[in-house]
Parts: C-alpha cells; structure tokens; sequence
C-alpha cells in the first residue's frame, strides 16, 4: 500500500503537479530515507521507460497512418518487383536447398564424365596431328616396293599396313625417343626410321594419355647408340615472339619449318601446353619445337581445326615430368640422361639442321 | 508555389509531435530509401521497417536538446537506414555485397547502437505489456499512451469513481514494473 502511494507521489514529481511546499517535503524525505530514495530512482527509470515507451508507440503508429495515408494519396509508391523474388525464395527455400544438393550430385557426375570423356570432345576442335596412313595405303606400298628394290628389307609386320605415324625424338643417345601417346596408340608395332630411311623396332617404356607424352626405347640390333645429342631439352618456357622452327615427317621425307611463340597458353587456356606459329601437318605430332640457340621447348601435337595456322605443343617441362614418373616406377630408366646442353647455339640455321636431323625419327605404327 | 519547409524546421515540429512534419520527411525521403533496401536483398516490408526506424532515431534525436544536425536531412536519413540495414543483414545472414554508397553518408554508428539499446528496453516494455493481461493492460494505455484522464477511463471501464480507477492503475502498473524488472534482468543476465 505504501509503495502504491509511493509510486503517485513519484508520478507526480516528475510531472511537476507537486506543489512547492509538497516537492521540499518529498526531498527531505529522499534525503532522510535511503530507501525511499532507492526506490524513487528506480521509479523514475521505469517511468522514463514507460513514457519512451508510450511516446514510441504514439509515434510509431502516426508512422503507419502517415504511410498509408501517403500510400492511398500515391505521394509514395510502393514498387519493387525483386520483392517478389525475395517472398518465393523465403517460401521455397527448402526446396531449392534439396534442388541444390541434387543439382550439386548432378553437376559433380557430369563433371566428372566430362573430363573423363574430355579428350575425345577436345579432339573435334582439336586435331591431333598425327598421320593416318589408310588414306594413302597406295603410296605406302610403293614406298614399300622402292625399299626392297632398294635391297633393304622392312621390318614391318608382313600383310599389315600401318596405321599412324608421327614424329619422335632422341633424348637419350642409347635410343630413348619421346613422342605423342595418340601417335602410338593401340599400336601392335612400332617403328622408328631415321632421314636415310633405316628401320628400326622400339618399344613403349612410357605412355600417358592426360599429357599426351610416351617414351619409346630402340630395341634393335642394328641401332647405333649416338654418343652425344647436340641439342638440349629447356625446362624454362619461351618468350613471346621467340623464334622457333620445328622438323618432324608430315611426309615420307624430314620437313622443315620455322615460326614463333604466339601464346604461353594452349587450347582452352591450358598451361600444359602452349600455340605456336609454326606450320604443320599430320605427321608433325611428336616432333621437336626448338629456339634458335637449339633447345627443345615443346612437342607438337594438336592444331585448331576451326582456325588457320594456330598450333599447339606440349611445353618441354612436361618431359621432364614423364621421366620422372617413369623412373620411379621402372628402374631401368634411372640411367637415362637427358641432354641438358645445346652444341649448337651459335651455328646458322642449315648447320643446325644438318647436326639435328638424324636425331629425329619418323614413327610409324602397325 | 509550394514551400518546402527547411531542414530545421522540420526537426522542430518532429520535437512536438507534428504530424505534418513526420507527413513531410516520409514524402521527401520514403522513395529513396525504399530503393536503397530494395536493391540491396530487401522486401517492401523491410524497407518500411528501416524508414520508420530511422524516423525514430530522428524523433529521439530531434528531441533531445543537444543535438544539432550538421548534414542534410537527406543525408543523415539515408545513413542510419544504410547502417540499420547493414547491421539487419547481419544478423539474418543473408550475405549480400557491400551496400554500395549511392549517397553521401555521415558516420551513425553511435546512434545506431544507441538506438538498439533503446529499441530493446522498448520490446522488454511491450512484452511485459502483453504478459500483464486484461483488464491492467488496457487501463494502462488507456492512461499512459491515450493519454485520458483518470475520470473518462473510470467512466470506460464501469469503475464507479475515479479514485478506484486510480487505485486499480497503480496495482496494474505495480505489477506491470516487477514484469519489466524481470524481463530487464533476464536480457541482462
């Protein structure tokens, strides 16, 4: 009951309805009674709160009247076609959280097909450069006929044909050859042929699809082993605008041919490979991209079929890699020593050539 | 002609409960702040909330007699939604890009915070309002909010005199006071 009379008291205080004589009487009692003075502050706090309280509320709802009002006269407009968008998502978002897991599944298995069946969609933009001898299975025979006029028996499989050819080169002089993966491919034979045309049997040490690099290693009586490639393999990349040429057998017969470093990226922007302006042809695949000091930079092995003169290697660093894959899985291959100094740096370009050709091999296989 | 009342003058009659200036500042400046939320991953809804919220960070300010509005009207409008809606975004989470700065803004953090403060002693308020039950709660809006006197409301509500209308209030606002204690202590603790 106190409290109650208390709390008027306070009530009017604060509103100032005390009179003069009342208010100093109220104030001696503060003074003199902690805890009516305890209980004054606490009072005036809750009525400061409920009169922000009712001030608010009269405020807010002057807030709404004014908005509809102003709505209903059209001094404000309500327009926002996103809003629309917002209440649907509010309202399906539990569905589109399962659509998205769904989607999410959806996109990893075709993803996952996709790069699983990449290479063969990459290769109807892509040609690869290798050489399909069915076209001209004609010539090939005569070539055949010309050999053993020539006294020099084949070592290709009897009745057979073969079937793709491309370049390769030499990286180690006990006849280690890197070339293309789709150059020998499916291949029951292989053989490697130098520029005079002698043939001689190799082997697939190494072969990867992804990369596009295989390893091949003479296995032949009649090989020679050089004692020492005058070329070197960079794992540096070239510039842009750096001069390159290329050799490899787009025919039966060693073609030359020069350009430059167009872009530091292959097709589709990967960094495996870069584009060259360097002509070539079916057959090309496999073989050596040099600088002009006589350094390996690349492998040829596709070109744009949509485009003219837009050719793609494998980067040379790539060999690298393969071999050291290789050789950590066959020991054999520890002892293969890739040449990592050019003889040739300062020679004029036929010079190079006549040092760099026996070392690049036609490939063709059965 | 029309006369568009200045800045101050707006503020002024905002400190009195002017209708016609709160009817004034929703013209000039609803539409823009609509389109700021808008725009930024909020619904008609949302919008309306932060304008009025921001009106009343502008009443509280307005009355408050230190306060002095050294920007434009625009300007500092537009800031506190800005800030209001930034700190709502965070809290739904909805992650949007950085609200972009299509207008000038001043800093508000600090009125901002001030006004959360505010803004959760008034929702502690409204709850311990709607746990007090008939008949306190409407006698004590009737009083406090409606502002009618103790005889119109003993009239209202069959009291048969005012003292006992009075009386009633004052058991009302006692328990109204413990609910909202109560409720303050547990946001505290």
């Amino acid at each position: 009951m106190e409290e109650m009379q208390l709390l008027e008291a306070v009530e009017r205080y604060l509103r100032g309805e005390m009179s003069a004589e009342e208010k100093a009487y109220f104030d001696q009692l503060r003074r003199s009674n902690p805890e009516v003075d305890q209980l004054f502050v606490e009072q005036s706090i809750f009525f400061q709160q409920l009169n922000q309280f009712s001030d608010w509320k009269n405020y807010k709802s002057t807030l709404n009247e004014v908005h509809q009002q102003l709505l209903a006269e059209g001094a404000i407009k309500e327009s926002a076609p996103k809003a629309k968008v917002i209440d649907l998502w509010r309202k399906y978002k539990r569905v589109v959280a399962v659509a998205a897991v769904i989607a999410g599944i959806t996109t990893f298995i075709v993803a996952g097909s996709v790069s699983y069946y990449s290479n063969k969609a990459n290769r109807l933009q892509v040609e690869m450069l290798r050489r399909e001898f069915k076209r001209d299975i004609n010539a090939t025979k005569n070539d055949l006929l010309n050999k053993v006029n020539d006294g020099k028996a084949t070592k290709a499989p009897q009745n057979k044909a073969p079937k793709n050819g491309g370049t390769g080169f030499i990286i180690d002089g006990k006849g280690i050859i890197v070339t293309n993966a789709h150059v020998i491919s499916n291949a029951n034979t292989i053989l490697v042929l130098n520029n005079k045309g002698d043939e001689f049997r190799a082997n697939v040490i190494f072969e990867d699809q992804k990369s596009d690099i295989a390893i091949l290693k003479i296995k032949d009586n009649d090989f020679k082993a050089f004692n020492a490639i005058p070329y070197s393999i960079k794992k540096a990349g070239a510039e842009l605008g750096e001069q390159l040429f290329t050799i490899g057998y787009p025919r039966n017969e060693i073609v030359y041919n020069e350009g430059y470093m167009s872009a530091k990226t292959g097709f589709n922007g990967d960094t495996m490979s870069c584009q060259i302006g360097v002509p070539a042809n079916p057959g090309n695949s496999g073989g050596p991209v040099f600088n002009k000091s006589g350094e390996i930079i690349g492998i040829i092995n596709t070109r744009l079929t949509e485009a003219e003169g837009v050719v793609f290697a494998i980067t040379s660093k790539n060999i690298y890699r393969a071999l050291e894959t290789l050789k950590e899985k066959d020991t054999a291959a520890k002892n293969i020593k890739v040449p990592v100094s050019s003889s040739i740096k300062k020679m004029d370009r036929m010079q190079q050539i006549k040092k760099l050709e026996d070392y690049v091999f036609m490939i063709k296989t059965y | 002609m029309k006369i568009i009342p200045s800045d101050k003058e707006l503020l002024e009659g905002l400190a009195k409960d002017n209708r016609q200036a709160v009817e004034t500042i929703y013209k000039l400046h609803y539409q823009m702040i609509q389109s700021l939320i808008i725009n930024n991953n909020g619904s008609i809804d949302e919008a309306r909330d932060i304008f009025q919220e921001a009106m009343i960070v502008l009443y509280e300010k307005s009355r408050s007699p230190q306060f002095e509005l050294n920007c434009q009207l625009k300007t500092y409008i537009y800031s506190v939604s800005r800030r209001l809606w930034l700190k709502r975004l965070q809290q739904m989470q909805r992650f949007g890009p950085e609200i972009g700065k299509i207008e000038e803004t001043v800093p508000v953090e600090e009125e901002v915070e001030n006004h959360e403060t505010k803004n959760q002693e008034f929702v502690m308020m409204e709850k311990a309002m709607q746990s007090l039950g008939e008949p306190c709660k409407s006698l004590l809006e009737a009083y406090y909010l409606q502002k009618k006197n103790m005889v119109e409301i003993a009239g209202n509500f069959g009291y048969t005199n005012a003292d006992n209308a009075k009386n009633q209030k004052y058991k009302c606002l006692m328990r109204l006071k413990k609910l909202f204690f109560a409720e303050y202590k547990n946001n505290q603790g």
